[in-house]
């Protein structure tokens, strides 16, 4: 039942335009709460531009990142998982201590993939009037004429949080990998 | 139970997806979907109905002609960065690296309020020929959701390119196949091959893009939709339908490719 629910969860997400989920997160979900509160007696509250977005990120994320994770611990050698049922480990352990290390390695390529995608995605909340650095960019742009000028900057901005963040995912990923065989040459 | 699905695999799996929680749950989905109909507003849907059939159409057509220019990019870019001497390796990879490290609703601003805005003032531009092509939206967009998907595809191709067993490029020199032929009969098609599965989901994410488009005026199906929540102040309905829209697109797009995946016969080895 719960498999089910999450399968139609992560479906619809992925198949669904962000902008168009952020669209309908943002208007009909902050409407929603409103109308919520109102039927129960309480006064309406302006939701903050950032939590709503922060929110609509998270569940739009939370959909790709189930399904990286579940490749991952469907990677890991069930060899493994036997041996530590075979220590007589109680599920919990074998979570914290076999399943979680063990499914890192395979994730992280991907979760840092998501992770790009993420700070990629905040310019999207710009179209909700946002006032991230792409709408800030246009304000700027238009009041001053120079729209070349500052979407350069502003891409070289995004390019260098984009480096800046390859390299702390290396350090994790080789963190992540220690003890394991390097890489094949093919997956670089 | 066990043996119920030894004996009848298939019967076993059609009474497994069966289950009593899954029907109650495609129940909900109907209930649902009946309530939509009957109870939301849909009165502005014979007065759009045109306006979004138009949507539609350029949302496939911007669509088909990006993933496939983008596409036909992609090839020289993989195989520059997989085979390439340095200097092809490393612009391709630097094109890369920088379209994906940058977002693209920036790009889609950039090319056309950054060189919409360099474009007329340059006397010679203006009186070109191209100028009335210039002054539209769209050439913006397709150029700039081409290059996107030009250099995500790059990436993968890369791989693809890389990912061919050196066995046959040496059986097929060894054949005395000239480079072209070799690239065209054994290279590309392998490769390509390879990318499949990626080349799917690249596609979804590309129509997944599409929307942007409509932040340069450019009147796809999202655009459509806006219109109508600024027209008539209704919100929920529109979007819901242009979300359903996406979810069909995306089977479409799915089906296609493992119907183009099948057509291959196939035995990674």
């Amino acid at each position: 039942m719960l498999r089910d629910l999450m399968e139609i969860y992560t479906t619809i997400v992925r198949a669904v335009p962000e902008l168009v989920l952020i669209l309908l997160l943002y208007y009909a979900g902050t409407d929603l709460i409103n109308r919520g509160l109102e039927s129960l007696g309480y006064a309406a509250i302006d939701i903050n531009g950032l939590v709503a977005g922060i929110a609509v990120l998270g569940i739009v994320q939370g959909a790709y990142a189930t399904e990286v994770i579940r490749g991952a611990i469907l990677a890991i050698p069930q060899g493994q998982i036997e041996a530590a049922r075979a220590y007589g480990m109680p599920p919990g352990k074998m979570l914290r201590r076999i399943t979680l290390p063990a499914m890192l390695p395979f994730a992280i390529p991907s979760l840092a993939n998501l992770w790009l995608i993420a700070t990629k995605d905040t310019a999207l909340l710009a179209v909700v009037g946002f006032n991230e650095l792409t709408q800030e960019t246009r304000q700027a742009g238009a009041t001053t004429k120079a729209y070349f000028t500052f979407f350069v900057a502003a891409g070289v901005l995004y390019l260098l949080l984009t480096l800046f963040s390859n390299v702390i995912i290396g350090r994790i990923e080789r963190w992540a990998r220690r003890g394991m065989p390097p890489v094949a040459e093919a997956g670089r | 139970m066990t043996t119920a699905a030894d004996a009848h695999p298939i019967e076993a799996s059609r009474s497994a997806w069966l289950q009593p929680h899954r029907i109650v749950l495609i129940g909900i989905a109907l209930a649902l979907v009946a309530c939509a109909v009957l109870f939301l507003r849909w009165e502005w849907l014979p007065a759009y109905y045109d306006l979004a059939l138009l949507g539609i159409w350029r949302t496939i057509w911007i669509l088909v002609v990006t993933s496939v220019l983008g596409f036909l990019l992609a090839v020289p870019l993989g195989l520059a960065q997989a085979a390439g001497p340095f200097w092809l390796a490393w612009p391709a990879k630097a094109f890369c690296t920088v379209v994906r490290g940058t977002p693209l609703l920036l790009q889609l601003w950039l090319l056309y309020y950054g060189l919409g805005s360099l474009f007329p003032q340059f006397p010679w531009i203006r009186q070109s020929e191209l100028w009335p092509i210039l002054r539209q939206a769209w050439p913006y967009a397709v150029v700039a959701l081409t290059l996107s998907y030009a250099a995500y595809e790059g990436e993968v191709m890369r791989g693809a390119f890389a990912g061919v067993p050196r066995g046959q490029l040496e059986a097929s020199r060894a054949f005395g196949m000239s480079p072209w032929k070799r690239f065209r009969r054994i290279w590309l098609p392998q490769a390509i091959h390879r990318a499949l599965p990626t080349l799917a989901g690249e596609t979804v994410l590309q129509l997944k893009a599409t929307p942007l488009v409509a932040t340069i005026t450019v009147i796809d199906i999202y655009a459509v939709a806006s219109r109508v929540r600024q027209d008539t102040f209704i919100v929920y309905e529109p979007l819901l339908l242009l979300a359903l829209i996406y979810l069909v697109i995306t089977g479409i797009i799915v089906f296609a490719f493992r119907k183009l995946e099948a057509r291959i016969p196939s035995r990674l080895g």
